[in-house]
């Protein structure tokens, strides 16, 4: 895969010594949804700052399709759009005409079918000539996202683009970041909710205390470090594990009545291999079912 | 450079003078008429003429100079203080934009806003006195000079400052107080000459003795001086504009 942003042995630290960013390296391919997973004051909104223009790096190496985005801020810039995590719009200004200042800054001439179409995909056409004080806070986050997509850009941060939104319009963001992946956009996504990484994002990277934990394709992920959960209900009581059944190291719950065993997405076999022996020991089953770990178990997992 | 970027900063920035068109234009015009009506009418018609000028006429340039520093002050520091102030900054800093592209779009929007602003009391002036510019080209010119060097002052002002208070500080601390003892009311030749010699330590006395000239033909300093410190003033301002851009200091983090 060709990456669109490389970074290389990236360092942030701040005047009163806290240190953001420590040797962070990482490239983000062209046309992917890379999330970026993380506590709160992990990093994610600094590193996000310094590949933006917004910050400076302390040290390291960060490029946007070939070009070093402290050389060349102006030729990696134009091809950005941001996301911020706070609602910050000048709030006396009109939806469109807040948007236009957007596409303008960014050197593109007016265009306004294609605002058009930005504000109906995002349900605002409607709210166009409104204020922006007057307009709820989802309207709001819609209105940042439409400023961002407002000037074409080939990579989209999106810092929490869904913090404080409702349900509804959660999966409204989930279907337009979707579509916006069709159409050839690269998107970085930070994000408190892993469901949400896990429903949008190719490749997942964990950051905590400005270090990079893991970097990896989100499938793989779940397939290398989650665990599958197999609960069996049994007719009877059982008290202890009858001797051949000890190599599945199972557990007992359910008052004798559930049997668990924990085994890997990727041994498939001794699942089948339990079945045949809890038969041979004359257990019979009532009812079976299983539980995986999500992006958010393995990332507990981790940042512990 | 970033032409649609320049015209979108400018054409933003001038919608927010149309949004708070009272505060902007009102406010100037009525304090002026104020000032006219005090110290042109009420005590100017109990001073004697200063050069051959009617007091009510001599404090014209003076007045302009007054509001236009002001404003020009105050337009350009609120205009970059307040994106600052609600975080809208980060869309900026993040757009791609040369410092040139950020002077043009900011203090380009500030320092038209001043100009006509000092052209709408200058007209003012005209109902209520007698005006008559000797050199009106000059005047024109050396009034957008000062618009434009004071606007990149108030621009430095509004990146540095870090709260309200800090950016009302230097309009209200040192432009009123340079102004009114710049020679807006009196000549300097008026003043013993203890306060003469201090007088000269104040870069707006220059300000004001050439603007005067422009009108009366007659100044505290040659024309040429006054017009070199406008001109020196501005550069200065605009090169420590350029530096803060680069280095980032109290813009990036």
């Amino acid at each position: 895969m060709e990456p669109i942003i490389s970074i290389n042995a990236l360092f942030k630290s701040y005047k009163n010594g806290f240190m953001a960013l420590s040797d962070v390296s990482l490239n983000i391919n062209k046309g992917e949804i890379f999330a970026l997973l993380g506590p709160n004051g992990a990093g994610k909104t600094t590193l996000i700052s310094i590949i933006t223009g917004i910050s400076i790096p302390t040290s390291g190496e960060v490029k946007v399709k070939d070009f070093d985005v402290t050389k060349h801020p102006i030729k990696t810039k134009s091809i950005i759009g941001l996301v911020p995590q706070e609602v910050s719009i000048e709030p006396f200004e009109t939806v469109m005409s807040s948007i236009s200042f957007s596409r303008g800054l960014f050197g593109k001439p007016q265009n306004l079918e294609y605002l058009k179409s930005i504000l109906k995909q995002l349900s605002l056409w409607d709210k166009r000539n409104t204020k922006i004080i007057e307009l709820s806070g989802g309207m709001k986050r819609r209105v940042l996202i439409a400023k961002a997509l407002s000037h074409e850009p080939d990579i989209l941060f999106l810092d929490e683009p869904t913090a404080g939104v409702d349900v509804e319009l959660r999966k409204d963001m989930w279907k337009i970041i979707k579509s916006l992946k069709k159409n050839g956009v690269t998107i970085i996504l930070t994000t408190h909710y892993i469901d949400e990484a896990e429903y949008l994002a190719d490749r997942v990277a964990f950051i905590n205390e400005g270090k990079i934990l893991i970097v990896e394709d989100k499938q793989i992920l779940i397939n290398k470090m989650g665990k599958k959960t197999l609960s069996i209900k049994v007719d009877k009581k059982i008290i202890n594990i009858p001797e051949k059944l000890h190599k599945y190291k199972l557990e007992i719950s359910d008052n004798g009545h559930t049997l668990t065993y924990n085994y890997n997405i990727n041994n498939k076999t001794e699942i089948t291999n339990l079945l045949n022996d809890l038969s041979n020991e004359n257990i019979r089953l009532k009812d079976i079912y299983t539980d995986q770990s999500s992006l958010e178990d393995i990332f507990v997992k981790m940042v512990n | 450079m970033n032409f649609y970027a320049i015209k979108s900063i400018y054409k933003y920035e001038m919608s927010r003078t149309y949004r708070t068109i009272s505060q902007s234009l009102l406010a100037p015009i009525i304090s002026t008429i104020l000032y006219f009506v005090v110290f042109g009418s009420a005590i100017g018609s109990k001073i004697e003429n200063i050069e051959g000028i009617e007091y009510g006429v001599f404090i014209v340039p003076g007045l302009v100079m007054l509001s236009v520093l002001m404003q020009s002050v105050t337009n350009a520091a609120f205009a970059i203080y307040f994106p600052k102030f609600i975080g809208t900054i980060n869309e900026l800093l993040s757009a791609p934009l040369s410092t040139l592209d950020i002077i043009i779009g900011y203090i380009g929007a500030a320092t038209t806003k001043s100009f006509c602003i000092g052209i709408i009391i200058l007209l003012t002036a005209h109902m209520i006195v007698p005006i008559n510019i000797i050199h009106p080209i000059y005047m024109i010119l050396f009034l957008f000079l000062t618009c434009f060097s004071f606007s990149s002052f108030g621009f430095i002002i509004g990146l540095w400052a870090k709260n309200f208070e800090q950016l009302n500080l230097v309009p209200m601390l040192i432009i009123t107080p340079l102004v009114f003892l710049g020679g807006s009311f009196y000549s300097i030749s008026m003043l013993p000459i203890f306060w003469q010699k201090i007088s000269m330590i104040n870069p707006v006395v220059y300000l004001i003795s050439g603007f005067k000239w422009t009108f009366f033909n007659f100044s505290d300093f040659s024309f040429i001086i006054s017009l070199s410190a406008i001109i020196s003033f501005a550069l200065l301002c605009n090169f420590i504009i350029f530096l803060m851009f680069k280095t980032g200091y109290k813009i990036r983090t």
